[in-house]
């Protein structure tokens, strides 16, 4: 059926290929990174953050996040794709801090450093993990919602998640400073929007409803925040709100005075600090365990300065 | 509290006037639906005092709003036998192309509401094409579909939500209130007018007129519509348009609530659609099914997700509490009907 000359033909052509494709794998540095998301404004900003790492190390980058922050199965399936094509290192953001811990386990075997960013993993594999103090971010939402309502009333937390570690963490921050600092606060109910605007809406209208006399609410990412102000808005309640990141409808709920402020975390700074760590993981560099990104706390009267401005996104 | 109920009894009577010889047993159908709802209600007011207030059953009806033309629209394609998935990311495409219409091109409010109801029809008119004409079966044909207008919305918008601070009196669509104008004491969101006003079209059409008829025909025996002479292609077509516009009266509503268009939305709404449509009576096998048995749909799944919220039931169990009562209340039909059969 083939000539020889075309058997050979064929084999010059696959030593080519595979020449060619060797001769990429050395040069060519390829960081994946694995998000929560990337609909979200939020992973926007930090998609940004790695990118400009990337093109500052001279290094392929490539970002990835399934449509919401429940699908733990996408992810687990983009986590292999991404691994499935050899690495250099990887990032990974986990939606469920336990659920990726085999394919990670995989990844250590073949010797590709993980980074985790964003959320914590529950296990050593990962070199570093470059995240905003979650609870420590959260405590600070939960003192100036504290000190802004007077030590003292009902307060409500619309959470984004019930399984990743930032809404476990920040749940848990606000709840344990709360308890430990205002012993006057009741905390009367903490529900998981999903992040949904619309969803979050109902759900602070139902709270509000349930407990006419509430003060405060804290919206633990940017679109249970956002739900918390539509809800207070249209149930014309006149509640103390506080929040976490920016986007656009945030910034100008503060600037109104619907919204009393928000904690802040550096999402450009956090794709810049895992590409970063993941390029001098896959060279044997020793790294930190936790890359602290940092977090600010920003309301109408320092909305404007360039330390906070630089850290928004709209 | 008392113009409250009769909100909802008054477009109740008048639409079992209008469509009870067509639609046979529908009455008793819509009957147990709303039994089901009263219950609902007279069992979380009885468990807690918060729940029937005034500005409770507002929010209930405004959460209504969104789902209930959602459901709606998707009815008349149930009607026929077909299914539409595409109802939810299309309801957020028409909310981008209008945010693109009003806020980036700058046009007046009213034409970006022609603009949403288009880009809906437009929409509709692609998948009943898809299903009518390619005969793609409708759960693949809307499913691609969906797929599509997700992606769509995030590339028209570059995933960046679009706001609509430039279109004074946007919000109003939704959230202002021409009912508290008149009435101070009850301002029924303009939303739920919108949902009343699509709901009597909607069974207006469906029990009035050519097309009303012919939906309920390709439901129960398409062929024998098609043998006798009635291009069905064709009027599949126009009803999967007609769901298509509808849905862009969603996206309306959606983003003046939101007062903005949010790309990432959308995923999801339509099971709960289905499922307001389901409870409501409508049989996903085609061939029957009405208006206000949808309506009812919608409003046992916003009183129930308010309700299980006011009571402070854990996040966990509200999802189980609620679908178990999907499940109980089509049992419910299907023994209803097999009494009656």
């Amino acid at each position: 059926m083939f000539t020889r000359r075309q058997l050979m033909g064929a084999a010059a052509a696959l030593s080519i290929l595979g020449g060619a494709g060797m001769a990429q794998a050395q040069e060519e540095i390829y960081i994946p990174l694995v998000s929560k998301g990337f609909q979200h404004q939020f992973w926007q900003a930090v998609k940004q953050g790695a990118d400009k790492a990337g093109a500052e190390f001279g290094v392929k980058v490539t970002f990835d996040g399934p449509d919401n922050e429940t699908q733990v199965d996408k992810q687990i399936d983009m986590l292999s794709a991404a691994l499935a094509n050899k690495p250099t290192a990887i990032g990974i953001a986990a939606l469920d801090s336990q659920a990726v811990i085999p394919l990670l386990r995989k990844a250590q075997e073949a010797g590709i450093p993980v980074v985790a960013f964003d959320s914590g993993v529950e296990s050593d594999i990962p070199v570093a993990t470059a995240t905003t103090d979650n609870k420590a971010a959260s405590a600070l939402a939960a003192d100036k919602l504290g000190a802004l309502i007077g030590g003292e009333g009902k307060v409500a937390v619309i959470s984004h998640s019930q399984t990743s570690l930032t809404g476990i963490d920040r749940r848990d921050g606000f709840v344990e400073e709360i308890a430990a600092k205002y012993p006057n606060i009741e905390i009367v109910a903490v529900e998981y929007g999903d992040g949904d605007h619309l969803k979050s809406t109902e759900i602070t209208k139902a709270i509000l409803a349930a407990n006419p006399d509430i003060k405060g609410f804290f919206g633990t990412n940017e679109g249970a925040a956002i739900g918390v102000v539509n809800g207070v808005r249209e149930m014309k309640a006149n509640v103390t709100i506080v929040g976490f990141d920016s986007g656009k409808a945030q910034t100008d709920a503060i600037r109104e005075g619907l919204m009393a402020g928000a904690v802040t975390q550096n999402p450009v700074g956090i794709g810049y600090e895992t590409v970063k760590a993941a390029l001098a993981a896959s060279k044997g560099e020793e790294l930190p365990k936790i890359i602290d990104t940092g977090f600010y706390w920003y309301d109408a009267t320092n909305i404007d300065d360039p330390t906070i401005a630089a850290v928004l996104y709209d | 509290m008392s113009s409250e109920t009769s909100q909802q009894t008054k477009p109740a009577a008048a639409e079992n006037g209008a469509k009870g010889g067509i639609l046979g047993g529908g009455a008793q159908q819509k009957l147990l639906a709303f039994a089901s709802l009263i219950v609902l209600v007279i069992v979380f007011s009885w468990m807690t005092d918060k729940f029937f207030r005034v500005d409770n059953i507002l929010s209930i009806l405004q959460a209504t709003s969104v789902n209930g033309v959602l459901a709606i629209g998707v009815t008349l394609i149930i009607i026929t036998g077909g299914i539409d998935l595409s109802i939810g990311t299309m309801m957020t495409f028409c909310a981008v192309i209008t945010g693109v219409v009003l806020t980036w091109l700058g046009a007046p409010l009213i034409l970006g509401v022609a603009t949403a109801i288009a880009t809906g029809a437009v929409c509709g008119l692609i998948s009943g094409t898809l299903v009518a004409r390619a005969k793609i079966p409708p759960f693949i044909a809307t499913l691609g579909m969906m797929l599509i207008l997700k992606g769509l919305s995030l590339i028209v918008t570059g995933t960046k939500p679009i706001y609509f601070n430039d279109t004074p009196g946007y919000t109003d669509i939704s959230t202002g209130s021409l009912v508290g104008k008149i009435i101070p004491a009850f301002p029924l969101p303009n939303g739920v007018l919108v949902l009343f006003l699509v709901a009597a079209v909607v069974a207006w059409i469906l029990g009035r007129t050519v097309l009303g008829r012919y939906t309920f025909a390709l439901g129960s025996n398409e062929e024998a519509v098609r043998l006798s002479g009635v291009n069905t292609d064709r009027w599949k077509i126009a009803i999967y348009a007609l769901a298509g516009g509808i849905c862009g009266i969603a996206g309306l509503l959606i983003s003046s609530r939101l007062n903005s268009a949010q790309p990432a939305l959308g995923l999801g709404y339509e099971l709960e659609a289905i499922a307001a449509v389901v409870i409501g009576g409508t049989s996903l096998s085609g061939g029957r099914g009405t208006v206000l048995g949808t309506l009812i749909g919608a409003l046992i799944m916003a009183v129930l997700t308010n309700g299980l919220r006011v009571l402070s039931v854990a996040p966990e169990w509200q999802t189980v509490v609620t679908g178990a009562i999907i499940i109980v209340a089509v049992y419910a039909d299907q023994l209803r009907r097999r009494k009656t059969a």
